[in-house]
């Protein structure tokens, strides 16, 4: 049988969603192991162990572990491997910038973005920005390494009988040659973009910083979470985090709100999976109305503010 | 100090990629083929690091078939000051390209290699960092702002959270993002000029480098696609058309 070591994420306090998806993804391969880095992390392995479908925790707790580096990880990672026959990560950046650094010492491919599996070596990816799914088969005899597009899957369920939490250490050392200095945060108290059921975006055609106002005002009226378009993060409308798309965040909310966005392909393929779509844009010709499920055309100045109203 | 820049040739970002008649691939004949966008911006920090007088010559490399030439020649008249090009005719996956790079860097020694953060043909995002392991050596991957300065780098990382900061020694992978800069035009002159920039053709087969195991790939096959929905002429409708379908309350 397969054994599946889930590289868990976290912010030093609390599990990130993206486990938790990777868990429902890792649980179609295999008995499920949840590997906890960090220094302390008492809590977080314990709401790992609360995940339907855990069997392990191992907690890796050392000070190098404080901050998630994967040049200090990725060693440590490798090493754990040798009892496993996948590993996964999740496809957030967290995954992306350590899940090849494994793969590459244990000199095998890496599956990125998987969203869906077909049998233990063999999975469904996207490619050219999810305009092609190919199917592609992990070589025999060799560690699968993979990172879970994890808009593909639903959150495990939390609250189940706990799993047990052991602790586990290696002989991998600090290379000593990365430092963490610092995390800017930048969209502080609103709901996460990547598990929000609602999502309110914005796009060039806001107009300004200031002007996007229009867009939180109504995101927060109803619960929801912001994002944006390249163009709008670009123009610094608003921060980095909030980018959807091809080369931001790739979501999967119950209903998303197209603010002013044209619906350029590398944008589209971030809301791909999207329970339904609303488009608001001032020109019946952008693309965006060809996957909208319902759309409005008009000035979204007007269109927004009586959507708040209604809706809130 | 050198800087090698990854310059992969990829079909334009512009382009409606479309599965080919027999669903073994995609249509590449005719298609507009470019430099992988995250590359040009890779290689437009690398000229700028050299005007700044921090690094002395840049170096493109390219692997695939004896077309990637033009990618590497746009890169010569972006500013590169010589190429690499390893040849080959097979589809190179990253963990492969990996180990080629690294045998340049073995052979070259530069302080940095800058790539692109993903190739948007295969979406992998995995070359920076797989060279990064194989060097033993620091990666910044999905940089937005580079320093660098007494052998060392500060890299501003775009990640889910915000905007993360770390600091590395040299040598280093940098992998771009695509708000570090915004390349230049290429000018007519600088064209001319490239033509006879060195640019220099090692058969893959003669780097001596072992394939190491790929991903198979079975089946080729168009996304599932989303259906147009209605139109709504008034936000009423649109109000009485989410509460219907029973999105919002
Ligand atoms: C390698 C690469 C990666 C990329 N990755 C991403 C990505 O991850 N995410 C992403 O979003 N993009 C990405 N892009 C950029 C993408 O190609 C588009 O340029 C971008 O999505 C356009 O953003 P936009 O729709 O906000 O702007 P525009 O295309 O300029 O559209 C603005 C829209 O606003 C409408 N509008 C204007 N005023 C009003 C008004 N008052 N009321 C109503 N509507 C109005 C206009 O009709 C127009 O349709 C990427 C591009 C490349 C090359
Ligand atoms: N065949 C190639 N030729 C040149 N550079 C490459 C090649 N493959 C990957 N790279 C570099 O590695 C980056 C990431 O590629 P990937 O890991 O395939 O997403 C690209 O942006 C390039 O800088």
């Amino acid at each position: 049988m397969s054994k599946v070591l889930v590289i868990g994420e976290h912010d030093g306090a609390t599990l990130n969603p993206s486990t938790a998806k990777t868990v429902t993804c890792a649980a179609a391969v295999g008995e499920v192991t949840v590997a906890i880095f960090a220094s302390g992390g008492a809590d977080i392995c314990a709401e790992a162990a609360g995940l339907e479908g855990v069997a392990r925790v191992l907690h890796v707790d050392s000070a190098d572990n404080d901050k998630p580096l994967a040049a200090v990880q990725a060693p440590q990672i490798a090493e754990l491997a040798a009892d496993f026959t996948h590993v996964f990560g999740p496809s957030t950046t967290f995954g992306k910038d350590l899940m090849p650094r494994v793969a590459a010492l244990l000199g095998v491919p890496q599956v990125s973005d998987l969203m869906e599996v077909i049998d233990e070596r063999t999975f469904k990816r996207p490619i050219y920005a999810g305009n092609i799914v190919t199917t592609v088969k992990a070589p025999a005899d060799h560690t699968v390494v993979a990172t879970v597009r994890t808009a593909s899957y639903q959150a495990a369920a939390s609250g189940a009988g706990p799993a047990s939490v052991d602790s586990a250490s290696t002989g991998a050392a600090n290379p000593g040659h990365t430092r963490w200095v610092e995390l800017a945060a930048a969209s502080g108290e609103r709901p996460d973009l990547q598990a929000a059921p609602v999502v309110v975006s914005g796009g060039r055609g806001v107009g300004s910083e200031e002007k996007f106002s229009v867009i939180y005002d109504f995101a927060d009226a109803i619960g929801a979470a912001v994002g944006a378009s390249r163009a709008a993060v670009d123009a610094g409308y608003c921060p980095n985090d909030m980018q959807v798309g091809q080369t931001g965040k790739i979501i999967a909310p119950d209903l998303y709100f197209a603010v002013g966005i044209s619906g350029a392909i590398q944008h589209l393929t971030g809301i791909k999976d999207a329970g339904t779509i609303v488009a608001i844009n001032k020109d019946g010709e952008a693309p965006i109305f060809s996957v909208a499920d319902f759309g409005i055309v008009g000035d979204l100045f007007e269109i927004v503010p009586q959507l708040q109203e209604a809706l809130a | 100090m050198k800087i090698l820049v990854g310059v992969k040739r990829v079909i334009d970002y512009n382009v409606r990629v479309q599965l080919n008649r027999d669903s073994t691939g995609v249509v590449t004949d005719g298609v507009k083929m470019s430099v992988n966008p995250f590359d040009e911006i890779a290689i437009e920090e690398s000229l700028r690091l050299r005007e700044q007088g921090v690094a002395t010559e840049v170096i493109a490399v390219g692997i695939g078939g004896s077309e990637s030439q033009q990618q590497l020649r746009t890169a010569l008249a972006m500013g590169a000051d010589r190429a690499i090009l390893v040849e080959t005719d097979r589809p190179v996956q990253s963990l492969e390209a990996a180990r080629i790079f690294k045998q340049l860097v073995e052979k070259e020694e530069p302080a940095l290699v800058m790539l692109g953060k993903q190739a948007i043909d295969n979406d992998a995002s995995q070359t920076g960092q797989m060279l990064a392991a194989l060097l033993d050596r620091p990666q910044a991957t999905f940089t937005s702002n580079l320093t660098i300065a007494d052998g060392k780098g500060t890299a501003v990382r775009e990640v889910d959270a915000g905007l993360e900061t770390i600091e590395f020694d040299l040598p280093a992978v940098v992998t771009v993002d695509l708000r570090l800069n915004e390349p230049r035009f290429v000018k007519m002159p600088d064209i001319m000029k490239a033509k006879r920039k060195p640019l220099d053709v090692t058969p893959l087969a003669d780097l001596g480098i072992e394939t190491p195991p790929e991903l198979e790939v079975v089946a080729y096959e168009p996304p599932a696609e989303r259906q147009a929905g209605v139109m709504v002429d008034s936000v009423e409708a649109l109000v009485e058309a989410l509460k219907a379908k029973g999105v919002v309350q």
